[in-house]
């Protein structure tokens, strides 16, 4: 029996598709198996078409398999839209309505076994039942789901709507379970003990906002942009309810300078936005870099340049989160490792920019923030640095003066004696102007020196694996490449994945002139770089920054389509069998 | 209104740092610094309680001229620092100031949005009608005919930007205009304005000696509005399109609630992470 199925769910706006994948994805959850929920969808704001792809298994799951076992079809609007992002194989199954015409050409030409779903039909003779629920049923009732899971999930999901349209749709989904075609047979996965404790569901924005709050980040401004608005949006009534603030700003130039303002206050502050709204915050990213103002940026990621494609993922900005501030403006980058980590890492973030007192980029993407996964409770680890904060009274307060780790005392307004202006000049210790070549050299080497040479524990840099070959990776794509390693192990082939959490400052942690991630690399002899960008922006990083073996291969492309877990094996080619 | 007026009196010249500032004899900027000094000892605020808050241009140096809490961040945004600042801390005097390309070009949006929400906060603006620290180039504010600037040999060519008016327009509660020639007024002007519940808007003509020698004419001009402050922003309108810019006093003073961080939605009922936590158990 299979340990994990993939079901791509399709239809032209209102079908509900998205829905239905809740349902499934929920359903599934209750009866024990774990999975994952992405959704694609096209340019329009209503009515336009969407998918809901998922993936059920007996473990968790970080990324999309290579190809789906089933496509549900509640309708063929626009398929053609969509049909490069669901890869199908001759054993797959194509479920549609044959009253919403036949299977179009650029299914059928994938060759998968076509399969009658009678939806209108079983809906119809459900006293009008909708449409999509029929579609959950059958698939839930194929896959093993109890109907009490499915109708609790149901109720969930549906409840606030209330009556009527709740009693419709279970109605719906019994007439589907009811109906199942006898080409579904296999479908079933491994049923699974009772469900276990302390699984949670959650978005890899959601995740974001929680790490922020674990973090302890009171105040956020931000202005809307997909895909980070639900970040916001998750996090609007939980900062008030935790006595924080969310201000809407009047665009993205306002939301970086409140939360300086807001930091500058003394309140640990962060902004989620995703390129263009991180294009615009750079000068003031510079400033909290100049003024030592810790704020943290969570830069949801979508393909461009410019508007690009709002709605899809690219690993894209990277260059801009390294480079893109002006002067020489030492900061951090960190990226997350799989939806549910999007909260650990926001979390350290918050902590390092508070310890470190320098603006943070977290670069998650449209493939983490708006993935849905069902995993085991993400750790919450209790970092004990905070933000250095000035003690009152003292006869000559100096802002900028620091003692050996480069860090120094924050006085917090509304403090007596300490009072100092924060300062986007170049400036002395005490914070006075200054266009001195001394005072510039020295407060240019210690911002830089107190981040390369914080200590940033075992969180740095993910390694997984032994070898003399190594997958070298980042952020959303680590899903299909630590997929990819463990399928070449499961044949016996040592596969090493190394991926940065932490991606700037690039040479922390050197011992003997050795960075965290070329030793990370030790006894490796060639290295596959993986990364979704045309411009191999990560590859880049890498060479300006350490040194790799002699034997590098890249397999870039750009978004949005995922990189799946057999394209990185066979990138890795005859590599891993040496 | 949060203002923390304490029984305590420091002199003004005890809200002045050491620093020396940058600016040329005779500009009217100093004026301005000393009228703030002078309006926080008149409210008896403890220097750690007040936070100046600034941007880019010889007018946005004020915050370390100060010896209370200062912030000298980016040409154009101090109105968003301020609000930061006081949607965190509403316990703090958040006092903003600058130039009138600072406020009104590049940071022109926020000073619209910033009206808009009236945050119980102060926004002073020397207005030279130049770009002073970039060396004279034409301002929002500058008329339309000023030909000084090399960038702008023929004068700007547009209308003036009207800041009271506007201010009035986006919904400023508090609007005032006044004169560096006239320390004590604006003195007085201040004290009312952060007294002001509510976002207090103070436009202080302030003449560059330096690039536009010509505003000398400018104390001969000056004069009281001939009517008390409203309480009517469709009045304060009114006033000031009549108006030729040179008016002085407080124009506007009205009532309007401020804006606070929205309570409600869904899981606002979540006091605790442990709650929230507890929402995302699958
Ligand atoms: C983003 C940005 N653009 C341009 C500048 C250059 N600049 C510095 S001050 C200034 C104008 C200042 O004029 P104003 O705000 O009227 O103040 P004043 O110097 O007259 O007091 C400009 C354009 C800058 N610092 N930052």
């Amino acid at each position: 029996m299979r340990s994990t199925l993939s079901i791509a769910l399709t239809g032209s706006g209102g079908a509900g598709v998205v829905t239905a994948g809740r349902v499934l994805l929920d359903a599934a959850t209750r009866a024990g198996w774990y999975g994952l929920l992405r959704r694609s969808s096209g340019p329009q704001i209503r009515g336009g078409e969407s998918a809901a792809l998922l993936r059920l298994g007996a473990h968790p799951v970080d990324c999309l398999d290579d190809h789906f076992d089933v496509l549900v079809a509640l309708d063929w609007g626009n398929i053609e839209r969509f049909a490069d992002e669901i890869p199908l194989v001759a054993t797959s199954l194509v479920l549609s309505d044959p009253s919403a015409g036949a299977v179009p050409a650029a299914i059928a030409a994938k060759g998968a076994q076509h399969v009658a779903l009678p939806l209108r039909e079983l809906a119809t003779a459900a006293e009008r039942a909708p449409e999509n629920m029929v579609a959950a049923g059958a698939l839930c009732a194929a896959l093993g789901v109890d109907a009490e899971h499915v109708e609790a999930c149901i109720e969930a999901l549906l409840g606030r709507k209330g009556g009527d349209a709740l009693t419709a749709a279970v109605r719906g989904a019994r007439a589907g379970a009811a109906g199942v075609p006898a080409a579904c047979a296999d479908l079933a996965l491994p049923a699974m003990a009772t469900r276990p404790a302390h699984r949670w569901a959650l978005s890899g924005n959601e995740a974001a906002g929680l790490g922020a709050l674990r973090g302890g980040v009171r105040f956020v401004a931000a202005y809307p942009i997909t895909p980070a608005s639900e970040l916001l949006e998750w996090l609007a009534p939980r900062l008030t309810g935790l006595g924080g603030a969310l201000v809407q700003a009047e665009d993205e130039l306002a939301s970086i300078n409140m939360c300086l303002g807001a930091s500058y206050g003394g309140v640990p502050s962060l902004t989620a936005t995703s390129g263009p709204g991180l294009a615009l915050m750079t000068e003031g990213l510079g400033l909290a870099v100049a003024g030592e103002i810790p704020v943290v940026v969570v830069d949801v990621m979508r393909g461009g340049p410019s508007t690009g494609i709002p709605t899809k993922s690219e690993q894209t900005d990277l260059d801009i989160a390294l480079n893109g501030l002006h002067g020489d403006a030492p900061h951090l980058v960190l990226a997350p490792v799989s939806v549910a980590d999007c909260a650990f890492t926001t979390q350290w973030a918050v902590h390092l920019a508070e310890t470190l007192q320098a603006p943070a980029i977290v670069l998650s993407d449209q493939a983490l923030g708006q993935t849905r996964v069902v995993t085991e409770r993400p750790a919450d680890v209790a970092f004990l640095t905070r933000r250095r904060v000035a003690s009152p009274d003292q006869a000559e307060y100096r802002r900028y003066a620091a003692g050996g780790d480069g860090i120094a005392a924050m006085a917090v307004p509304g403090t007596p004696g300490t009072t100092y202006t924060a300062e986007g000049l170049e400036h002395d210790e005490r914070g006075t102007p200054s266009s001195s070549s001394g005072h510039h050299a020295r407060q240019l080497a210690r911002r830089t020196d107190k981040l390369d040479r914080h200590d940033y524990g075992p969180w740095a840099t993910l390694v997984e694996g032994d070898g003399d070959t190594a997958i070298v990776t980042w952020g959303s794509t680590c899903g299909a490449v630590r997929e990819a390693a463990a399928r070449e192990r499961a044949r016996g082939r040592a596969v090493r994945v190394v991926a940065p959490r932490l991606l700037a400052p690039a040479r922390h942690g050197e011992v003997d002139g050795a960075s965290a991630l070329e030793r990370a690399l030790d006894g490796v002899e060639r290295v596959l770089v993986v990364e979704q960008s045309h411009s191999r922006q990560f590859h880049r990083y890498l060479r300006a920054w350490h040194d790799l073996p002699r034997q590098v291969r890249c397999l870039a492309r750009p978004g949005p389509l995922p990189i799946a877990p057999e394209e990185v094996r066979a990138a890795l080619g005859d590599w891993s069998q040496r | 209104m949060s203002t923390v007026e304490t029984a305590i009196t420091l002199a003004p010249k005890q809200y002045k740092s050491d620093v020396k500032p940058v600016w040329c004899p005779g500009c009217g900027h100093f004026a301005v610094l000393n009228a703030m000094t002078k309006a926080f000892s008149a409210l008896g605020l403890p220097p750690e309680q007040v936070a100046v808050v600034s941007g880019i241009g010889c007018s946005s140096r004020v915050p370390a001229y100060t010896s209370v809490y200062g912030f000298h961040g980016l040409h154009g945004r101090a109105l968003a620092v301020g609000t930061g600042l006081k949607v965190a801390r509403p316990d703090l005097t958040v006092v903003v100031a600058g130039g009138d390309g600072d406020g009104f070009s590049i940071g022109g949006n926020h000073f619209l949005h910033a009206c808009r929400r009236n945050l119980d906060m102060t926004y002073v603006v020397m207005d030279n009608e130049v770009y002073g620290m970039t060396k004279g180039q034409a301002s929002p504010t500058t008329a339309a005919d000023w030909s000084a600037s090399k960038l702008t040999p023929g004068g700007p060519g547009m209308r003036p930007f009207q800041p009271a008016s506007i201010a009035v327009a986006a919904g400023a509660t508090f609007v005032a205009r006044c004169f560096s020639g006239q320390p004590n007024e604006i003195a007085r002007v201040l004290v009312e304005a952060v007294r002001h519940p509510g976002f207090s808007f103070v436009q202080a003509l302030s003449p560059c000696p330096t690039f536009c020698p010509e505003q000398k004419e400018w104390k001969h001009v000056v004069r009281p509005f001939d009517a008390e402050p409203t309480d009517d922003p469709a009045e304060a309108s009114r006033r000031l399109q009549a108006d030729d810019g040179m008016s002085t006093g407080i124009v506007l003073a009205a009532r309007r609630p401020s804006w606070a961080p929205s309570s409600g939605g869904a899981s606002a009922s979540a006091t605790t992470i442990e709650a929230i936590e507890a929402e995302i158990e699958a």
